[in-house]
């Protein structure tokens, strides 16, 4: 196994490929649920938590059902189907098992049932080729970034509500300008990576 | 063919998989809700217009369940009340019923238009454009937030102002939240009077942008037996704790702004039957 290989997807998928800063994927819950750094942290957790969920269950789906059939036109189809299968699942069991941990993730769980970056990041999963390890690999880079994203961002929320904006710019404009420059120094990680390890 | 039957197959396949493990699974978590709980939810109202304080009815029954009030719903009123008392064991307290009164007459034949709006249909956007298209920065805009957010349908616009139909109006306060000029207020629906103004400026001032509105003359305070109509800030407004709804201000008021109406809601009328 390459380890650098894995080190490579891994901070790839968090700095550079940023889901929510480059890829804009996942962008509801990053401007809705970004208010304070407890919840922006535990949106930021479950949604690690489902992505490798979700990339454990679809990636072989994928290859082992899609795939032998020729299937691999349904792919969307039935990767909704089955992460969101997937994220009333794990809400049944933690409400049932961990009631802590389900009353304070209780509200972002279905948030996540139809949040586009898990659809995204196991899609990308499939089209980047990658093997099982390198999938979960990747999947667990792109929950680390947006959980590197949200807890960022809320914390630049923070001034933003703090700071005395022109009264048109209050609220949603202040905050879409501000994660648009949040957006930008992310940029400055690209072509970083391939260099690191060239 | 063939390939088309397969696929569906599959995906339903897949599906059906998905659904029989989570059945089997909820069956096995399945985590017990208190059940005076769900009993006390299931006699609340469920408009979810948090006007009892919680966030929505599921907020509120929880609550009740540690302690809280039994007369905070107001949409609900006695009837509630009294069941909610029942499911806990405690007396029943009485709900003061409340309806929405609009403290603005400007309508088209009183006021007149700063500009045309054409845009959203939203009080709220058109308060963004220099306070609002109508002459008085504090009357009733006109674009009916109050409507689309009423679950009873009580309130209409007419003739540019919002109308309340005091028989439809339950008391839930979400029109009085909702209003970006703040002129919808909650009162004890036994009163009589209301102020149909809510312009600050000088009586001048008023009468130039709306010949309906308060003038300050301080006719309804001199002929109050109880004091209960005051003039502060130009502008004439009711103590309903000290209002006796005699009437004396309503009869004296020379723009007839001070109006005398029956606003015995929903609930009052039910009550008296």
């Amino acid at each position: 196994m390459d380890f650098t290989g894995l080190i490579v997807i891994l901070l790839t998928s968090v700095l550079v490929n940023n889901y929510v800063l480059s890829k804009f994927l996942g962008i509801c819950p990053f401007l809705g649920v970004s208010k304070k750094i407890d919840q922006a942290t535990g949106m930021g957790l479950s949604v690690i938590f489902v992505m490798l969920m979700a990339t454990a269950a679809t990636w072989p789906i994928q290859y082992y059902i899609l795939e032998p059939l020729k299937l691999g036109y349904m792919q969307t189809i039935v990767f909704i189907l089955v992460i969101a299968a997937l994220v009333q699942l794990v809400e049944m069991i933690l409400k049932k098992y961990v009631p802590g941990l389900h009353a304070s993730l209780g509200v972002y769980l279905p948030l996540i049932t139809t949040n586009c970056a898990v659809l995204g990041v196991t899609i990308n999963n499939i089209t980047d080729g990658y093997n099982f390890i390198e999938s979960m690999v990747s999947s667990l880079g792109c929950g680390l970034g947006f959980l590197l994203a949200m807890v960022l961002f809320s914390g630049v929320r923070m001034r933003t509500e703090n700071c005395d904006a022109p009264k048109s710019m209050k609220g949603l404009p202040i905050t879409l300008i501000a994660a648009a420059i949040v957006s930008l120094s992310f940029f400055g990680f690209s072509g970083v990576i391939d260099n690191l390890f060239a | 063919m063939n390939e088309i039957l397969i696929a569906v197959l599959i995906v339903s396949g897949i599906g059906l998989v998905c659904g029989i493990i989570l059945a089997v699974v909820s069956v096995f978590t399945e985590v017990k809700v208190d059940e005076t709980v769900e009993k006390l939810r299931a006699c609340l109202p469920g408009a979810n217009c948090g006007a009892c304080g919680y966030t929505g009815c599921d907020g509120y029954a929880k609550a009740l369940k540690e302690g809280a009030k039994t007369n905070l719903c107001v949409p609900g009123a006695d009837a509630v009340a009294k069941e909610i008392a029942d499911i806990l064991g405690v007396e029943a307290e009485d709900v003061v019923e409340q309806v929405a009164i609009v403290k603005c007459n400007g309508n088209c034949n009183a006021t007149s238009k700063k500009y045309d709006y054409q845009g959203v249909t939203s009080c709220a956007a058109v308060k963004t454009l220099y306070g609002g298209s109508g002459a008085c920065a504090y009357g009733c805009l006109g674009q009916g937030d109050c409507v689309n957010v009423c679950p009873h349908n009580a309130i209409r616009i007419e003739n540019g102002v919002a109308l309340i139909n005091p028989d439809e109006c339950v008391g839930c306060s979400l029109c009085a939240k909702t209003c970006p000029n703040k002129i919808i207020e909650m009162i004890p629906d036994i009163h009589r009077v209301a102020v149909r103004c809510s312009n600050k400026q000088k009586g001048a001032d008023t009468r130039k942008v709306c010949t309906n509105g308060c003038i300050g003359c301080k006719k309804c305070e001199l002929n109050c037996p109880t004091k209960a109509i005051k003039v502060t800030n130009n502008l004439a407004s009711v103590d309903y704790n000290l209002c006796i709804i005699c009437g004396k201000c309503a009869e004296v008021c020379p723009v007839k702004c001070v109006d005398w109406a029956d606003f015995s809601g929903k609930h009052r009328q039910n009550e008296e039957k």
